[in-house]
């Protein structure tokens, strides 16, 4: 064997470099888990999406049956049986739906730029930004976050846009301390040196070069995001400072603190399985990204 | 070492001071003037005038500030809207019903979930494991109303078990008012805190210092009991040290669903009738709680681990 007469036919191909992304996509494909709770989430958001559009449990607030009437098969409105007012329960749990996953995607929508701005300057600047913006996260992170999520709600007046913005402008806080402690570990690494030898902005080296490198974390926040959007919207919606004259699930749970006593469980049972699964899916979904993406547990 | 305690102590006054001016603009300057609510619909302009006077809201935003700063060095927040007692008179009366609950509860929670987690770390990947982790993630999914409402339902109000609310100060009385708060209070807490008790330990057995003992011939438990468990310590006792002086707010959700008139209690009321100046003193309160909180638990790391450089 003689390596002077090899072509470049003879040589392997090299293998085909993978990103992080397609890694760890690959990775999650392959747990059935992570794909059931995907679909799950699916599901949540497709029912949301056809009671915003009137498809689906429209009109919710229609007399269907007899006050409290209880879970019955005769039709599908009833199967969940009917509030005070004799409407529907099951329609409420599915305008339930719309309102939480509104919550959690408006809210994530809000924080996630923020999270990642104000993570990626501070991390990548250091000096008095870094300082700023570390005080700015310890303050609001010192002040408990219902008493901070009722304070916001309270200034903004009662309601769901309320609801929205005092989730967006709290929600920052995590993903922001994450990205900045990225962004430190990036920021003196060979690529991006070399980027600025190359003559790179520093917003260049910020958003092209730095952020892709770490923006997984942002896909591994997104998911605990969801969860505490859900939980909080459904305590503050309990406490009568959320959604006001729609259907939620915190509304129906406060609904049902009175009602149990006259045997009516159906209200808080339904509010709380349709939270139940999507919270489900969502923490799960939450640890099989971070085991895909992180590679550190790996 | 005294120099350091003091250096803490000053980076903690601009966290203070932050926390007071987002308070203060959050309720005091976005939520605007709370008098019209709190006279109600029929109120003359003058009876307006006089009340915003007594409460110093006719008074520029900067005095009042400062007037806020002050309630907060002296812990003297005025008086209630709504019950018009002195608001720090309140806090103190709180404190015996909300340590009642919280303490028992907090030091149940913290054993029990330490034992799971430490058995499951030890088993980890074997069906223990694997049972446990499901019933965590469950338990963490379902909402605490959900808990909440079903124990007072079922167990007390079905079963009888327990009273359904209510409270008494007499020493031994107040154990059966709380006990069944106690107990879900637990059953809530117990899903994450298993769970962080566990990835906490499973943590350090990835470690290379775990591979070395494996690696001179160590068996597994002395492994584990001696290493890991050690090193594990760290992150876990901060998780139980920072959750100590927010015992003192208690559960506004479960003292107030059980009649127990603590703290949680009183600011669930506030929040009901929109009592300003309680919110606004729990808030504070609960924060300044956090921020000292959290310096102790520093102070205690540079006395007890020797990693942490004193620049």
């Amino acid at each position: 064997m003689s390596t002077a007469s090899a072509t470049t036919a003879d040589l392997k191909p090299m293998p085909q470099g993978r990103s992080l992304m397609s890694d760890a996509l690959a990775r999650l494909k392959k747990d059935r888990l992570a794909i059931l709770c995907t679909a799950i989430i699916v599901i949540y958001a497709l029912i949301a999406l056809a009671a915003q559009f009137g498809l689906i449990a429209t009109p919710w607030d229609v007399v269907v049956g007899k006050a409290y009437q209880p879970p019955s098969f005769d039709s599908l409105p009833l199967c969940l049986g009917t509030d005070i007012f004799g409407r529907s329960v099951f329609y409420k749990v599915i305008h339930g739906t719309r309102i939480a996953m509104s919550v959690g995607l408006v809210a994530s929508l809000i924080s996630i730029p923020i999270g990642v701005f104000l993570g990626a300057i501070a991390g990548y600047f250091g000096g008095w930004i870094d300082e700023l913006v570390v005080w700015f996260y310890t303050t609001l992170s010192s002040i408990p976050n219902i008493m901070l999520l009722v304070a916001i709600t309270f200034a903004l007046g009662k309601g769901l846009t309320a609801i929205y913005f005092a989730l967006g402008s709290t929600a920052w806080i995590g993903l922001a301390r994450v990205i900045r402690g990225e962004f430190i570990k990036h920021k003196n690494r060979d690529y991006v040196i070399a980027a600025d030898s190359l003559g790179a902005t520093h917003a260049s080296r910020i958003f092209k070069h730095i952020l892709p490198n770490v923006s997984h974390f942002v896909i591994i926040n997104l998911s605990l995001q969801f969860v505490s959007a859900i939980k909080s919207e459904v305590i503050l919606s309990f406490l009568g400072l959320g959604v006001q004259g729609q259907p939620s699930w915190g509304v129906m749970i406060d609904d049902a603190k009175l009602e149990l006593s006259r045997g009516v469980w159906w209200q808080l049972a339904g509010a709380t399985i349709g939270m139940f699964f999507v919270v489900l899916a969502f923490n799960i979904l939450g640890d099989s990204l971070r085991d895909a993406l992180d590679p550190k547990i790996k | 070492m005294f120099v350091h305690i003091v250096r803490k102590l000053i980076g903690v006054i601009p966290i203070i001071f932050g926390v007071a001016l987002v308070i203060f603009i959050l309720l005091n300057v976005v939520g605007g003037d709370p008098t019209y609510q709190m006279v109600g619909k029929h109120a003359t302009v003058h009876q307006i005038e006089e009340l915003r006077h007594e409460y110093g809201f006719d008074l520029p935003k900067p005095v009042q500030f400062v007037q806020y700063l002050k309630q907060i060095v002296t812990f003297d927040y005025g008086r209630s809207y709504a019950t018009k007692q002195r608001i720090s008179d309140m806090i103190v009366g709180g404190i015996g019903p909300t340590l009642t609950l919280a303490i028992p509860a907090f030091i149940l929670t913290t054993f029990i979930a330490l034992c799971i987690g430490l058995l499951v770390a030890y088993y980890r990947g074997k069906w223990i494991d694997k049972v446990t982790v499901v019933f965590c993630v469950f338990g963490m999914s379902l909402s605490s109303l959900a808990y909440i409402l079903f124990g007072q339902y079922f167990f007390a109000y079905k079963l009888g078990w327990f009273p359904i609310s209510g409270y008494e100060s007499g020493m031994l009385e107040r154990f059966q008012y709380v006990a069944m708060p106690i107990l879900i209070w637990v059953i809530v807490s117990l899903g994450y805190d298993v769970r962080f008790f566990r990835t906490a330990i499973l943590e350090e057995t990835n470690q290379d210092y775990v591979r070395t003992a494996r690696a001179k011939g160590l068996t597994e438990p002395r492994v584990f009991f001696k290493h890991v468990l050690k090193n594990s310590m760290v992150p876990i006792v901060t998780n139980i040290v920072i959750e100590i002086p927010l015992l003192i707010l208690g559960s506004f959700l479960l003292e107030s669903f059980f009649g127990i008139p603590g703290l949680g209690s009183i600011t669930m009321d506030a929040i009901h009738n929109s009592d300003f100046p309680v919110i606004k003193a729990m808030t504070t309160l609960q924060s300044l709680l956090f921020i000292f909180g959290n310096l102790a638990t520093d102070v205690i790391y540079t006395l007890v681990d020797p990693r942490v450089k004193l620049s």
